[in-house]
């Protein structure tokens, strides 16, 4: 019966959602102010009927209800709770419907939110909204429905994928989402924006902190990711350049891009046309991953649910939607004027380099993605593009923005000077100089191209930096006058900084497991070491162990540097009755920021078992660069929230305004 | 049904979805420390064919053991690297190769980025050039008055 409930909510949040899609803008071409005016509340309504829904769809899956299809395709009785709440999305009918739950989310704090805002123009938006939401919520009602009961019901459940078992599925599917669909409503501020013809500094002001709440679920959607991956996977990889990991990557490039190209538009009203498309890109971006991972199109380690039929469904989809948002834009594009002139050197300048080179960058990761796929469907011939191509190409392009990144928060808007920002980062220069030369003494002269890459890394943190000192007169006046100055700089420049670091920090990470890493397979019995690093790792014993709905032969590790002992490690094989599937639990023991990892293999005669162990040097700042990033746009979100919504004296010029081209 | 379950579940195994072991295998690893990381490298860059977007070094696939073998007995014979790619690339098609060909359709590909980096320039370049022609309009006398007064009367010049 809660199961129906939860399937009529849904038909009803999906009637709603084409009622705001038409209704309300029907309000606003014919100037009918009450029927506009509903597109506020509807959002919100539609976004608790979603949210019903979907909390029936996790009932179900807490009860374990075997009369239902999905929850028998995917759970089992004995799993444990965490795991059947998370696994409402670690299938395709249910992380549509988290899907479409947040999208539902998003547009009812667009409703809530937009107050300052005309109210015409909030109307386009959720209108706008509601027909992403209408499409994705028929999607689910025809072609995946959650909500299938099964006759006779079933006695025992599937289970869910064992990799999936994990505190990872917890967080990062939800998370990633955030970030995704987030990026609809920049989407939808386009289309508005492109259909009122309003594009100007407060467009610019909403669309940078739509894009900026999205980036940071995204980047932590991505970090967690790749976290999950390099610790489940057990292959002691972070990053593979795998179809469903580049689909998340494209958004995030196109919006990082979005964030820059906003900024411009929202301090100087310049680059108008381009943050548009950008905005239109991003989402397209998103969609096309949702698409990717969805459909099944291309083989990866991560489609677990694909079926052809629904991959042309969301093909459609993405088709309507890229198709008719670039078609409008090719109408209204050529009455947009461009104001804000700049000189080629300039913050202005400086940011639309960075555009250049991080939609290049995006437009590269699609083509890899996709030309294996289009070259088959039009030639037969199969190819694979993997990560050799990726790191020539990709590689490549971010060097310049790498090098360029310092520069830019020291430029001044319209017109800056090179000179006297390279002069001020001239000890960033050295620093970077200083450690390339002591790295490539390490390493012997090898790795040229990976060394110069560490002192990149080196360049952009000081660089960082940099712009701090400057910023606060350091070594020019006291103490004193510092910290005020520090104190009164915006967010925005805070989370300019910290996002930045964190580049150079991710960087740092990568490029010294690249070049410093050490990697060891050995045949290990109960007692014997392998000597990794400098440090012997012992192989202490094994041990059985019965989890809720697993049993597991504990490995027992012993890291000793000469007979003092450093620490202990665990790693584990474990074996799911349910699916008859092992998975590998990798052993990590953190060093500061380095990690060894374990990972153990198959049993070998006479007791002894195959165990691939890595030493990781500074890993953990891979992933503590995105932290660095996310805070960024934290701190940034802060300022530019008081902004938008702490003074009354917009609104009411909004207001004047607003009656204005009424009158 | 069940006959295809356990179908999938072998089939699993085989390919090397499920059972979880380590890559690279002691027994394979050569005892020569150059031509080791010269076979890593290679199997570093060809695809395993029965699995989901993995190198043949990372696969603990018996087809990726299959080929990380045959890559090292290539090597220990004394083909150079190319060689060995190329000979693995002859058994098993361009489809192995993680890093494509840089010939034929893949030449696309390959200068796309480039093309891009390329358009997108051209296209900046000229809207600089038509830029110029849009330069501010001169300023009025009133406003040069003001612009005067607010630059040298307040600041007391």
């Amino acid at each position: 019966m809660i199961v129906e409930a939860g399937h009529f909510l849904l038909i009803l949040a999906f009637a709603l959602s084409l009622y705001q899609a038409v209704v309300p803008l029907a309000g606003v071409f014919y100037h009918d102010q009450r029927l506009a005016a509903m597109a506020r509340p509807v959002a919100a309504l539609i976004f608790i009927l979603v949210a019903l829904s979907f909390l029936t769809l996790v009932y179900a899956y807490i009860i374990s209800d075997f009369s239902v299809l999905n929850v028998v395709q995917n759970s089992h009785s004995e799993k444990p709770l965490l795991f059947k709440i998370t696994g409402v999305w670690g299938n395709h009918e249910g992380s549509m419907m988290l899907w479409v739950l947040i999208l539902t989310f998003f547009s009812a704090l667009v409703a809530v939110f937009s107050r300052n805002l005309p109210a015409n123009f909030t109307t386009l938006v959720l209108v706008c909204q509601s027909f992403i939401a209408s499409a994705f919520l028929g999607f689910i009602l025809f072609t995946s429905n959650p909500f299938q009961r099964l006759d006779p019901p079933a006695l025992q459940g599937n289970d869910l994928n064992p990799v999936l078992q994990d505190i990872g599925l917890a967080l990062h599917p939800p998370v990633l989402y955030l970030g995704y669909v987030g990026f609809s409503v920049c989407f939808s501020f386009a289309i508005a924006a492109l259909l009122s013809g309003r594009i100007d500094a407060v467009f610019g002001r909403w669309v940078r902190l739509w894009a900026l709440i999205s980036w940071i679920f995204l980047t932590g959607g991505i970090i967690t990711g790749s976290y999950w991956a390099y610790y489940e996977l057990g292959w002691g990889g972070y990053w593979f350049w795998d179809p469903v990991e580049n689909a998340s990557l494209m958004p995030w490039l196109a919006g990082t891009a979005l964030l820059h190209s906003a900024l411009v538009l929202e301090k100087r009203a310049a680059l108008k046309i381009w943050t548009v498309l950008l905005a239109i890109i991003t989402f397209s971006l998103s969609l096309l991953g949702t698409f990717l991972v969805r459909s099944g199109i291309l083989t990866s380690v991560h489609s677990f649910a694909v079926d052809s039929r629904r991959g042309i469904a969301i093909l459609f989809i993405l088709v309507f939607f890229i198709g008719s948002a670039l078609l409008l834009f090719a109408f209204r594009a050529p009455s947009i004027r461009n104001s804000g002139l700049f000189r080629p050197v300039s913050r202005e300048g400086a940011l639309v380099f960075n555009n250049l080179f991080l939609t290049t960058a995006a437009a590269t990761v699609l083509v890899g993605t996709l030309y294996p796929l289009v070259l088959e469907t039009l030639t037969g011939v199969k190819i694979s593009v993997g990560a050799p191509f990726f790191n020539l190409t990709f590689g490549p392009l971010v060097v310049p923005l790498l090098v360029a990144v310092p520069f830019g928060p020291l430029l001044a808007w319209k017109r800056g000077d090179i000179a006297a920002a390279a002069e001020r980062l001239w000890l960033s220069f050295a620093l970077a100089l200083t450690v390339l030369a002591f790295v490539l003494y390490l390493t012997e002269g090898k790795m040229i191209p990976a060394v110069a890459g560490l002192g990149l890394s080196f360049w952009v943190i000081a660089g960082a930096l940099t712009d701090i000192f400057v910023k606060a007169g350091v070594a020019r006046t006291s103490f004193s006058v510092c910290w005020r100055r520090l104190r009164q700089l915006p967010g925005v420049f805070w989370g300019t900084a910290f996002a930045h670091m964190g580049l150079g920090i991710t960087l740092f990470g990568i490029l010294a497991v690249a070049l410093f890493g050490e990697e060891r397979i050995a045949n290990l019995r109960p007692g014997e070491a392998v000597a990794i690093a400098g440090r012997q790792i012992y192989l202490e014993g094994y041990e059985f162990y019965n989890g809720p709905n697993y049993r597991e032969n504990r490995l027992h590790f012993t890291v000793a540097d000469h007979e003092r002992r450093i620490g202990h490690v665990m790693a584990a094989k474990r074996v799911f009755p349910s699916q008859a599937m092992q998975t590998t639990e990798a052993g990590l023991l953190w060093h500061g920021l380095s990690q060894y990892y374990i990972a153990p293999g198959d049993y070998t005669d006479k007791n002894g078992v195959v165990v691939h162990v890595w030493w990781k040097p500074w890993v953990l700042c891979i992933w503590l660069g995105g932290f660095f990033m996310m805070a960024g746009g934290i701190v940034s979100l802060g300022s530019q929230h008081l902004r938008v919504c702490g003074p009354n004296v917009r609104r009411r010029v909004l207001k004047q305004e607003m009656q204005g081209k009424a009158g | 049904m069940r006959v295809l379950f356990h179908f999938i579940i072998t089939m699993g195994v085989y390919f090397g979805y499920l059972a979880p072991a380590v890559a690279v295998l002691p027994d394979e690893v050569l005892p020569d420390q150059r031509l080791e990381a010269r076979a890593r490298a290679i199997s570093s860059q060809l695809r395993c064919l029965v699995c989901r977007n993995e190198t043949i070094d990372d696969s603990n696939a018996a087809l990726a053991r299959d080929l990380r073998l045959l890559v090292r007995n290539r090597l220990l014979a004394g083909d150079s690297d190319g060689e060995v790619v190329d000979f693995i690339v002859a058994r098993y098609g361009e489809y192995v190769l993680l890093k494509p060909r840089f010939r034929g359709a893949t030449l696309v590909l390959w200068f796309f980025p480039l093309f891009i980096l390329i358009a997108g320039v051209v296209y900046l370049v000229f809207i600089a050039g038509h830029k110029k022609t849009d330069a501010p309009l001169p300023l009025s006398c009133e406003e040069e008055k003001r612009v005067r007064h607010l630059l040298y009367d307040e600041t007391g010049w």
